[in-house]
């Protein structure tokens, strides 16, 4: 049963935040010792004698078909149990995309197909005792490829003649959205309010316009990505996988491999890390298919090579953004054109480019917008979701335009921020316009204090000090800086449910579908749980995600899991609450509106209380027995966002045009912080990660569409040697929709630095870097440029 | 072949290939601890002390530690016992998927071993070979420290 939100019913006022016991304070994280002390279990620790290794045959070329594949002497290698072609599995298209029923994404992979589209496609896959004789067999399988020509310029994709990539009849999409494979368009995503035109035209109004272009990236999780699978005893299936998204695991499995859901249990152990690549069903098919050819225990371990090649990427993008102000500077009007590579597969294309205007654009009140995306097929890595999710490519083409239309205004870019922002209260379009393969949901701001953010990271950074300071010399120092905005969860699409229930000791058993991935959300919701049930965290036993166990829940995407699956926590434990105080109206004899929960204990006013325990065991063996116990969902009505000022200090060598971030400091509006240390480390990693990004990060590609950089040692992700200074401020606000006001705080932050970096470049030398990564060389090329070198 | 070494203060001997790294041995004997996060010797989460310095068990052949002596994550504390180095971890809020926490402790157990009160800069030296995509950091820098109070103050057990 799903319950909505219903706004008039809560507090819209913030309640002090002394008023909360455990909602707000740094309770112990409840895996962290485990964790620590490498006790906690992943994917790859699962251990079932006989567990054979399963891998898999990449493809040597970008495009081809596979006329003819030969396995036979693959077969006979001693050792291997199984090996799969495409011949071998039901062909049913469907997508990899983690999203709910019915996905946005196109229907347009195979778990095995006879064409492979970009190098490192998966052209057959094999089972063995050991890894040796699974290379062995892989090494003997026979293909024999007819040569496609690649597409491997995303500009180039949509062209008369260009190759087709999805020639194939079955591909097609499932909600009615553009989709044209024929001529490689994996989506296309419109949106206008006015028209844009006319401020253009107008000769009074200040006109910026540019093209940005951000590139292939990896989430790199340090876990990659893990699946074990087994039939059981009772010829089930049981995949135990390193997933943000165990429910939908379970539902494209079925699908995939044309099994009932009922034969499918998805267990998610500890993981190590996701980012958004493992909201992607990509081994589980695979693995589950092998596991069932051999009737063994088969697992799948990508290697850091497969991780960048196979697995998913951020998806890269061209912007073309034209905006018009007043001279006063008030916002008249933006055009932003989109063209988003999604690689071979479109897996989270349609929805990754509508978030790239849906949580940009509302953040100024533009009164006509235009905003068009196309996003094609190429034959180069696949693209997915990525932390951000879209919103971080179109972040840097938005806040570097405004800091450019700030410069020509002669405003300061806080000031010009603070006056031009969304506030509390206030609608945009856009949220009704641009949803997902859908309208979206229109709904007013609850809470925003993205002033205050602009106000103390200002002050944190040093702003007005050292934007009036232009420095020469061989180093030099600029500042710069970006708002920003997200979401919290999918409107009336998402759904995440919790169960509670009650022990004989007071200790309540948390059950829910909400996946934790590393980012803290058991104990949130824990918390959660603790604070409506008057309780302490520790009383709170907290399982996640196992299919069989636990109620659904979409996963830990969309910024979702603690306003969403929060929400459905504090739902059920509140009617657990409830049922509690039924069973001590009885045992105090008091009626039950006296009875409140606090400390582990029901108090009545009289003064006079009894324990939980007592509560418990009286309800689960003395008299009116029962399991206390409730099941609660939530769907949302909104996606308040959370909002965020970032700064950054760059230093910048005029020799040899390497930027050195000094210092980062990010103010963040996420409502409640209902856990402030996690909430830090959210926007301490996002942020890291997104540094890196902006000066390092970055696919290189061979002229055959071959990545040549997919390692660590050569796709440099920022380590402690590159001794940043990150400082975080949590600005408190109290959003009334919200679990105890929280709203969401993981992916906002990572796009704020490539703006913020780009900004504070222009700051310190005077070029404009609109292109991703601001390596030395490019750096140095826009500074000669400029310089007339 | 066999190999023969201290592990975790106890005397092994485990099977292992002459072609096979330590990690492989370590995890099939159940030493789990010891994660993989690349194998080939960039992202520090095998890392384990062998006689007293940080190595990478992916990089490593069994049979390089007859005997020596090795400590593997769980030769440092366990969850009823923790070591002051993980709940230093735990509580400046520094371990969050945790699968880079096991290379990172034992990195800083070996620095403090030898520098009991690093500055910032050595600390950022000493963990540079253990990546963490999602803390940034900051919190590690912490731990590293309160650590080093914890251990000054006397509270190892160890
Ligand atoms: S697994 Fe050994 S360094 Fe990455
Ligand atoms: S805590 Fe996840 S990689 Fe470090």
């Amino acid at each position: 049963m799903t319950t909505r939100y219903d706004d008039t019913a809560r507090d819209r006022s913030a309640p002090d935040p002394v008023a909360f016991d455990v909602v707000g304070r740094n309770v112990e994280k409840v895996d962290g010792i485990a964790l620590a002390t490498g006790r906690a279990m992943y994917a790859g620790d699962f251990e079932i004698r006989g567990t054979l290794v399963g891998k898999i045959l990449p493809s040597p070329y970008a495009h081809a078909r596979i006329r003819r594949i030969d396995v036979t002497e693959a077969r006979t290698v001693p050792g291997v149990h199984a090996v799969l072609t495409w011949k071998d599995l039901p062909r049913v298209p469907h997508t990899t995309a983690g999203q709910g029923y019915p996905e946005p994404s196109p229907y347009d992979t195979f778990v095995l197909d006879n064409k492979v589209r970009f190098v490192g496609d998966r052209v057959a896959a094999v089972a063995a005792e050991t890894a040796e004789a699974a290379d062995e067999a892989l090494h003997r399988i026979r293909v024999d490829y007819e040569v496609l020509e690649p597409v491997l310029d995303a500009r180039k994709a949509l062209a008369a003649g260009a190759p087709v990539i999805h020639d194939e009849p079955e591909a097609h999409v499932v909600i009615p959205v553009r989709y044209e494979p024929e001529r490689n368009l994996a989506a296309h995503v419109h949106a206008a309010v006015g028209d844009p035109a006319t401020a253009f035209a107008d000769p009074d109004a200040i006109v910026v316009e540019h093209e940005f272009e951000t590139q292939y990236a990896q989430h790199c999780p340090i876990e990659p990505h893990v699946v074990l699978a087994y039939p059981d005893d009772q010829a089930r299936l049981v995949i135990v996988t390193s997933t943000q998204v165990p429910f939908h695991v379970r539902r494209l499995v079925a699908q995939a491999l044309e099994l009932p859901v009922r034969r499918i249990r998805v267990i998610k152990p500890r993981i190590g890390g996701g980012f958004g690549a493992k909201q992607e069903v990509l081994l589980e098919q695979l693995c589950a298919a092998l596991a069932l050819a051999a009737n063994r225990p088969v697992r799948m371990t990508y290697t850091r090579k497969e991780e960048f090649v196979a697995a998913r990427t951020r998806h890269p993008q061209v912007i073309r953004i034209k905006a018009a102000v007043d001279p006063d500077g008030t916002p008249r009007a933006i055009d932003f054109t989109v063209l988003m590579n999604t690689g071979a597969y479109g897996s989270h294309a349609l929805t990754v480019a509508s978030n790239t205007g849906s949580k940009n654009l509302p953040l100024y009140t533009w009164k006509d917008v235009r905003f068009d995306a196309s996003v094609v097929y190429t034959n180069l890595p696949v693209g997915g979701a990525y932390r951000g999710y879209g919103v971080t490519q179109g972040a840097f083409a938005l806040e570097c335009t405004i800091d450019e239309l700030c410069e020509k205004l002669g405003s300061d870019p806080v000031e010009w921020r603070r006056n031009h922002h969304i506030r509390a209260g206030e609608s945009s379009p856009i949220f009704e316009k641009l949803g997902e393969g859908k309208p979206g949901v229109p709904f007013t701001i609850g809470s925003c204090e993205l002033d205050r953010c602009l106000e103390v990271g200002a002050r944190a950074i040093g702003w007005k000090e050292k934007r009036a300071r232009r420095e020469t010399g061989p180093f030099r120092r600029g500042v710069g800086m970006a708002a920003l905005m997200q979401g919290s969860s999918i409107p009336h699409i998402d759904m995440g449910a919790a169960t509670i229930k009650m022990n004989e000791d007071g200790s309540f058993n948390l059950l829910v579908g909400a996946t934790d991935i590393g980012t803290g959300s058991d104990t949130v919701l824990a918390q959660v749980a603790a604070e409506t049930l008057g309780v302490s965290s520790e009383q709170i036993i907290v399982l996640s995600s196992d299919t069989d166990v636990t109620p659904f829940d979409v996963g830990a995407y969309a910024s979702s899991t603690t306003y969403l699956s929060g929400e459905a926590v504090r739902r059920a434990a509140a009617q657990v609450a409830d049922r509690i105080r039924d069973f001590a109206a009885r045992m105090l004899d008091r009626p039950k509106d006296t009875l409140s929960l606090r400390g582990g204990r029901v108090h009545s006013d009289d003064g006079r209380s009894v324990s939980l325990a007592d509560v418990g065991t009286e309800s689960l063996y003395v008299s009116e027995q029962e399991q206390i116990c409730a099941t609660a969902s939530c769907v949302t009505e909104k996606s308040p966002p959370p909002f965020a000022a970032h700064f950054a200090e760059v230093e910048v060598d005029m020799e040899t045009g390497f930027v050195k971030v000094l210092k980062y400091v990010a103010a963040v509006d996420c409502g409640t912080a209902l856990h402030p240390k996690l909430a830090e480390g959210q926007v301490e990693g996002a942020v890291l990660n997104g540094i890196s990004y902006a000066l390092t990060e970055e696919y290189l590609f061979n002229d055959k569409g071959r990545m040549l950089n997919d390692s660590f040692r050569h796709y440099k992700i920022y380590s402690t040697r590159d001794r940043l200074d990150i400082q975080t401020i949590l600005v408190p606000s109290y959003e009334p929709t919200g679990p105890y006001g929280a709203k969401s705080v993981s992916e906002i932050n990572i796009n704020g630095p490539l703006p913020a970096i780009s900004n504070a470049i222009y700051h310190a030398v005077g070029v404009r870097m609109r292109r991703a990564p601001f390596t030395p060389e490019r750096v140095l090329a826009a500074i000669r440029e400029k310089d007339g070198v | 072949m066999k190999v023969t070494f201290m592990l975790n203060g106890r005397a092994v001997s485990y099977d292992a290939r002459p072609d096979e790294m330590l990690l492989e041995v370590l995890r099939r004997e159940g030493w789990l601890g010891a994660r993989r996060g690349c194998e080939d010797n960039n992202c520090g989460a095998c890392t384990v002390i062998v006689d007293g310095k940080t190595v990478l068990a992916c990089a490593t052949f069994a049979a390089q530690v007859e005997g020596r002596s090795v400590t593997t994550i769980e030769g440092l504390g366990d969850p009823a016992n923790p070591h002051p180095i993980q709940r230093a971890f735990v509580d400046a809020g520094a371990v969050q998927c945790g699968f880079c926490m096991p290379g990172m402790i034992l990195s800083t157990k070996v620095l403090l071993d030898e520098t009991p009160t690093p500055n910032l800069e050595a600390i950022q030296d000493a963990l540079d070979g253990n990546l963490c995509r999602c803390t940034g950091y900051v919190k590690v820098y912490d731990a590293v420290q309160r650590a080093a109070a914890a251990l000054a103050a006397g509270e190892e057990t160890t």
